[in-house]
């Protein structure tokens, strides 16, 4: 019972507690680049906790293995296999999302949070843990993925998965779409508005700063 | 031919800036960006090794990976191009480590400035992102080597001018909650907004 209390802890902290985009500044590249649609933002996320999840699984399980002085290149070689095999799946099934991703499938690599991951959790934890641990910073990633891409999106196009949703009523009220909200700085900004939000109601994040 | 090359240079310096447009380092944006000191460091490190890695990647590519690369030494029809992630990434991490040792060996004073930002740098996401933009766009050899320099000029200008706004924003008072990183976000926001009106002279 016990066990299954602290597998539970593990995955649940870093969705919120210890959300890895908007309290530990993690994996913030890629998090702005493809929030202009839900769409991609999701297969985004989801690669992301596939990554993640299983790279640390398998970091975890060779952990007592690893020298010491090449871990990182131990760890890099493993991510990229993990994400080879995402671009390929993608490439294969869903072209067209692919092709929006474009290049940030293969940034995945160099995404702190799973090299964070890999070293302060991966390394010194059971496979199983590592695997939840790295399921939870998916699931923490791809919400604020989801959460920009939808507002962008939302305000930006008026759409959500790429269907109208603000009625025909509005527009003709004189209602327009934000096109600023699809440019790059209005991701930076709505980011900065949400850690503004969480942080104010999660007060005690202090120690990350 | 050279005026191409120039705008290319422009436009990664300022319109196509890797950090602002493409969102590309920010990590180490934001976790260096305190001090001027640092930033310039940092800058220069990644300038450094952005324009030795881009090219190199290139001709990797190019005589190793791109479909039927391989022809040279009678294997055609082979396509590796799976394989550039991975390639990409070794490639990075050795030429980083390499040039650490170079500095180390032959100049005590830069390896002071610039050698703790080194490891940083290679999992830094804008130096493989020009990489494997420099694939997705289809530059010529001579366009990757400008290419990369300009996108290391333009992440190294936006972080030294980060730090500088930085600088003057601690003495401000803002909320508990926007203090710190999330006032950043959105500084850097304002400041991708102001490069974005540099595309005018690009297109010039």
């Amino acid at each position: 019972m016990k066990n299954k209390s602290k597998a539970l802890q593990i995955l649940l902290r870093p969705v919120w507690q210890d959300n890895p985009i908007n309290i530990q500044m993690l994996g913030i590249c890629s998090a702005l680049a493809i929030t202009v649609q839900l769409k991609t933002a999701l297969v985004m996320a989801l690669s992301m906790t596939f990554v993640v999840s299983c790279s640390s699984f398998i970091i975890s399980l060779m952990r007592r293995q690893i020298p010491k002085n090449i871990r990182i290149i131990v760890e890099l070689c493993v991510i990229s296999t993990f994400v080879i095999v995402i671009d390929e799946f993608l490439r294969a099934y869903l072209y067209d999302i692919s092709k929006q991703l474009s290049v940030f499938v293969g940034l995945i690599i160099t995404n702190c949070i799973v090299m964070g991951r890999a070293e302060s959790f991966a390394l010194s934890n059971p496979p199983h843990l590592a695997f939840i641990d790295g399921v939870g910073n998916g699931i923490g990633y791809g919400s604020v993925l989801v959460g920009v891409a939808f507002l962008r999106e939302l305000l930006g196009a008026g759409k959500l998965f790429g269907i109208p949703v603000i009625p025909k009523f509005l527009y003709e009220a004189g209602y327009e779409n934000a096109g600023f909200m699809l440019l790059a700085p209005a991701a930076f900004i709505i980011i900065g508005l949400l850690v503004w939000l969480q942080r104010t109601l999660t007060k005690g994040g202090d120690a990350n700063k | 031919m050279t005026e191409n090359l120039v705008s290319l240079f422009v436009n990664s310096v300022f319109t196509g800036n890797i950090l602002l447009a493409y969102f590309l380092g920010m990590c180490s944006f934001i976790a260096v960006s305190k001090n001027i000191n640092t930033a310039v460091g940092l800058g220069l490190a990644v300038v450094f090794v952005l324009s030795v890695t881009t090219p190199l990647n290139w001709l990797i590519y190019h005589f190793l990976l791109a479909p039927s690369a391989l022809s040279w030494i009678g294997l055609p029809g082979v396509d590796l191009r799976f394989l550039k992630f991975i390639t990409f990434i070794a490639v990075i991490a050795a030429v980083v480590q390499a040039i650490e040792i170079l500095i180390d060996r032959f100049s005590a004073a830069l390896y002071a400035g610039l050698g703790v930002f080194l490891p940083l740098i290679a999992v830094n996401c804008a130096i493989l992102g020009a990489s494997l933009f420099m694939v997705e766009r289809n530059y010529t050899f001579t366009e990757s080597l400008i290419y990369g320099f300009g996108s290391g000029v333009g992440w190294m200008m936006a972080i030294v001018t980060m730090a500088a706004i930085r600088i003057k924003l601690r003495y401000a008072n803002p909320p508990y909650g926007l203090e710190g990183y999330g006032l950043t976000m959105i500084v850097t926001g304002l400041m991708a907004m102001a490069f974005m009106l540099f595309s005018g002279i690009a297109a010039g």
